[in-house]
C-alpha cells in the first residue's frame, strides 16, 4: 500500500506546508505519491518530482483546477484513491477544505491536524486549544488525515527522481464558481514558515502603530502576526491571526507585544522555540509561557528595541 | 427556505480543559457548558438572513446529551423558531454527525445549513465539508461575508492569504469564521418565549443512521509544560538575552 498527497501550490511554487506532509508520510513508512492539480502545472509536478522520497507524481490538468475549490479538489482525489491506505492534506485553510470531503466520500473519519505519528494507524492530535493531546487509532481501510505543518520538517526539494504521470480529471461540479481573491502583499516571509514571528495585539491600539512591528520585522526578517483582537478590531487582516482558530506558529523566535496570553492565541503560537512578551501588566497570562518577559509599555520598548537591533 | 443551523453543546471557551486523571478524556462534569462560539455567530447569522426577509424559518438543531436543550433554548432565545435534538450520550465523530444532519436535511430540505467552522472541542473542522458531500450541497466554509443573488450565493472566505469570494448555487451550507457577524445576546422576554417554543427530541436510534466510527481514542494527555522563563529588567538586557543566550537573533 501507498500513501497519496494532494499537493498545495500557488504561482507555480509548492507551498512549504506540503513539504512538511511529506515528512509525515515518510514516517508513516509506505511509498509516497504526490497528486497534483492545476490548470498547467507542469512546472509544479516537476518540482514535486523532485522532492526527497517520493516515488510518483500523478498529474491531473483542468482549467477548473486553477482554484482551490472543494467539490472539484475533492472528487478528483477520490477518482485516484484506489490503492492507497493513507491520504494526506496539509492542515491549511485549504487542505481543510477538502479534506473532510474526501473522507465522508470514503464513508471513513477524517483526522485533523496530526502533530506525531506513532505508527501506521496510530496518530497524535491536540484537541481543546491544545489543552490535550489525543492519541487516536484508526481502524478505517483508509486514513484520511490533515497534518499540522509545524509538527513535522520541511521535507528537502531536491534529490527526488520520481516519475510523472498524467492522470484524468474528475467532475467539475457546476454548482461552485471562483469569483475573487483579496490577496495580502507582503515582501515579509510567510507566517507559518517564518523562523522568526512579531506579532501584535489589542494593545498595539490601531493599525498604523502596527508599522512598529513591521519595522522591528523588517530588521529580523520576520514575518508579522497578530491576536484575534487585534483583527477583529481591523488592524491588520485576517489572514495575521495566530491561534486556535487561526493560523499555528512554531518559529525559532516568537515575539508578542501588547497581547494578554488567552487559551485560544496560546494554541497557535506555543510550541516555539523561544517566546519572548512585552506587555504593560505583570499579571498578564502571556508571561507565564515566555521565556523573557518585559512588563514595559510597548510604546516606549518598541522603538528602544528597533534601536537595539541597529546596534 | 428554511435554514438549519448546527448548535454544539461544548467546555465554555474560557474554562480551561483539564485532562481526566484516568487519561479517558476531559474533565466535563460540574463544568460550565456553552453554545460553542462559532455556532452563535451561525445562528446570528440565520435570523439576519431570515430578517432581510430572505428566510421564513431557523431551526437549531443539536446532536448530544439530554442537557443539550439548554444549548437549543439559547438558540431559541436569540431568535430561532424551533429546536431538534437528536439525543445521544456517546461522543460522536464528525462523521456521524454530518450522517446524523444528513437525515434532518433530507426531512426537512432547507434551502442553507449554518454550521461552525469549528468545534472548539474536538477542533475537527470537519461536519460542515461532510454534510456538503454526503448530501449533495454546496459547500462555503469560513465565511465572512455572505450576500445573496437570486437562487445563488456570494460567499467571501477567510483563507491562508487573505479572502476569496465564491458563488454557490443554494441550497448550500455555510460555515461561519469569526468576522462574519457579532452573535447578539437573548433578552429576558425571549428567554422566557424561548420556553414555549417547539423542541422536539429524537433519540439516535430512531433516525436509523450508523453512527459507528473507525476511530478509536487510544488515550488522551497534557501537553508538555513549558519551563518557566525570566521577567527581564530593560530593553537592553532582552536584546542581549536574545543574541547571545537564546542565540536566535
Ligand atoms: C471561538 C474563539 C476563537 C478564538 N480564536 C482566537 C485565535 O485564533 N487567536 C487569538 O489570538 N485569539 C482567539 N480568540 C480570542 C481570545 O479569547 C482573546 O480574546 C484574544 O486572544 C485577546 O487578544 P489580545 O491579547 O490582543 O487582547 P487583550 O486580551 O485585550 O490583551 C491586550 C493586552 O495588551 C496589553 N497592553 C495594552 N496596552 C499596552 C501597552 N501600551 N504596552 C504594553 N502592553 C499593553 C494589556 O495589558 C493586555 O494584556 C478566540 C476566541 C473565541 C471565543
Ligand atoms: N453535536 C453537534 N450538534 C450540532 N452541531 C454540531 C455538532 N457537532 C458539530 N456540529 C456543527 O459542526 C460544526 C463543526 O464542528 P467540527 O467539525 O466538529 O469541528 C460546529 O460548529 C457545529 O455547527
Amino acid at each position: 500500500m501507498s500513501t497519496l498527497i494532494l499537493v498545495e501550490h500557488e504561482d507555480g511554487n509548492i507551498r512549504p506546508a506540503t513539504l512538511s506532509v511529506v515528512t509525515a508520510a515518510a514516517a508513516i513508512g509506505q511509498e509516497i505519491h504526490l497528486l497534483v492539480a492545476g490548470s498547467g502545472a507542469e512546472e509544479v509536478a516537476a518540482k514535486a518530482a523532485a522532492i526527497a522520497g517520493v516515488g510518483k507524481v500523478l498529474l491531473a490538468k483542468h482549467d477548473a483546477y486553477a482554484h482551490e475549490l472543494a467539490e472539484n479538489l475533492s472528487a478528483l482525489v477520490v477518482r485516484h484513491a484506489d490503492g492507497y491506505s493513507h491520504i494526506l492534506f496539509a492542515a491549511t485553510a485549504a487542505g481543510k477544505n477538502v479534506m473532510p470531503r474526501v473522507a465522508a466520500l470514503l464513508d471513513v473519519s477524517g483526522i485533523s491536524d496530526i502533530i506525531e505519528v506513532r505508527g501506521e494507524d496510530t496518530f497524535v492530535r491536540p484537541i481543546y486549544a491544545g489543552n490535550a493531546l489525543a492519541t487516536v487509532r484508526s481502524s478505517d481501510p483508509v486514513k484520511v488525515i490533515s497534518v499540522r505543518s509545524t509538527a513535522f520538517d520541511a521535507a528537502a526539494e531536491e534529490g527526488g527522481t520520481a516519475s510523472v504521470e498524467a492522470v484524468d480529471a474528475a467532475e467539475i461540479s457546476d454548482k461552485v464558481s471562483f469569483v475573487g481573491q483579496e490577496l495580502s502583499q507582503s515582501d515579509r516571509p510567510e507566517l507559518t514558515s517564518a523562523s522568526i514571528v512579531v506579532s501584535g495585539g489589542r494593545g498595539m491600539q490601531n493599525g498604523e502603530n502596527f508599522s512598529m512591528l513591521d519595522d522591528i520585522a523588517g530588521k529580523l526578517n520576520a514575518a508579522v502576526g497578530a491576536s484575534r483582537a487585534a483583527v477583529d478590531a481591523g488592524f491588520v487582516p485576517n489572514e495575521y491571526q495566530v491561534g486556535q482558530t487561526g493560523k499555528v506558529v512554531a518559529p525559532d523566535l516568537y515575539l508578542a507585544v501588547g497581547i494578554s496570553g488567552a487559551i485560544q492565541h496560546l494554541a497557535g503560537m506555543k510550541d516555539s522555540k523561544v517566546i519572548v512578551a512585552i506587555n504593560k501588566d505583570e499579571e498578564a497570562p502571556i508571561f507565564q509561557v515566555a521565556d523573557y518577559g518585559l512588563v514595559a509599555d510597548l510604546f516606549d520598548a518598541l522603538p528602544e528595541l528597533s534601536a537595539a537591533l541597529d546596534s | 427556505m428554511k435554514i438549519i443551523v448546527g448548535v454544539k453543546r461544548v467546555l465554555d471557551y474560557n474554562v480551561k480543559a483539564r485532562v481526566k486523571a484516568d487519561k479517558s478524556g476531559i474533565e466535563l462534569a460540574n463544568v460550565k457548558m456553552s453554545m460553542n462560539p462559532f455556532d452563535e455567530i451561525a445562528v446570528e447569522e440565520a435570523l439576519r438572513i431570515k430578517e432581510a426577509g430572505n428566510a421564513d424559518e431557523v431551526i437549531a438543531v443539536s446532536i448530544g446529551p439530554v442537557q443539550s436543550q439548554e444549548t437549543i433554548r439559547t438558540a431559541l432565545a436569540m431568535g430561532a423558531d424551533r429546536g431538534i435534538l437528536i439525543e445521544t450520550n456517546e461522543l460522536l465523530e464528525p462523521l456521524a454527525i454530518a450522517k446524523l444532519l444528513k437525515h434532518l436535511v433530507d426531512r426537512e430540505q432547507p434551502g442553507l445549513v449554518l454550521l461552525g467552522k469549528q468545534a472548539i472541542d474536538d477542533d475537527a473542522n470537519q461536519t460542515g465539508q461532510m454534510l456538503s458531500a454526503l448530501s449533495g450541497m454546496s459547500q462555503a466554509t469560513f465565511a465572512s461575508r455572505v450576500e445573496f443573488d437570486g437562487d445563488q450565493l456570494k460567499v467571501t472566505r477567510e483563507v491562508d492569504s487573505g479572502l476569496e469570494s465564491i458563488k454557490v448555487t443554494m441550497p448550500a451550507i455555510i460555515t461561519t469564521d469569526l468576522r462574519l457577524n457579532e452573535p447578539r445576546y437573548a433578552k429576558l422576554p425571549n428567554i422566557m418565549k424561548a420556553k414555549k417554543k417547539p423542541l422536539e427530541i429524537i433519540p439516535v436510534a430512531d433516525t436509523g443512521v450508523d453512527v459507528s466510527s473507525g476511530l478509536s481514542v487510544v488515550e488522551v494527555n497534557e501537553p508538555p509544560r513549558r519551563a518557566a522563563g525570566i521577567i527581564v529588567k530593560n530593553v537592553a538586557e532582552l536584546v542581549d538575552k536574545l543574541r547571545n543566550e537564546a542565540k536566535v537573533i
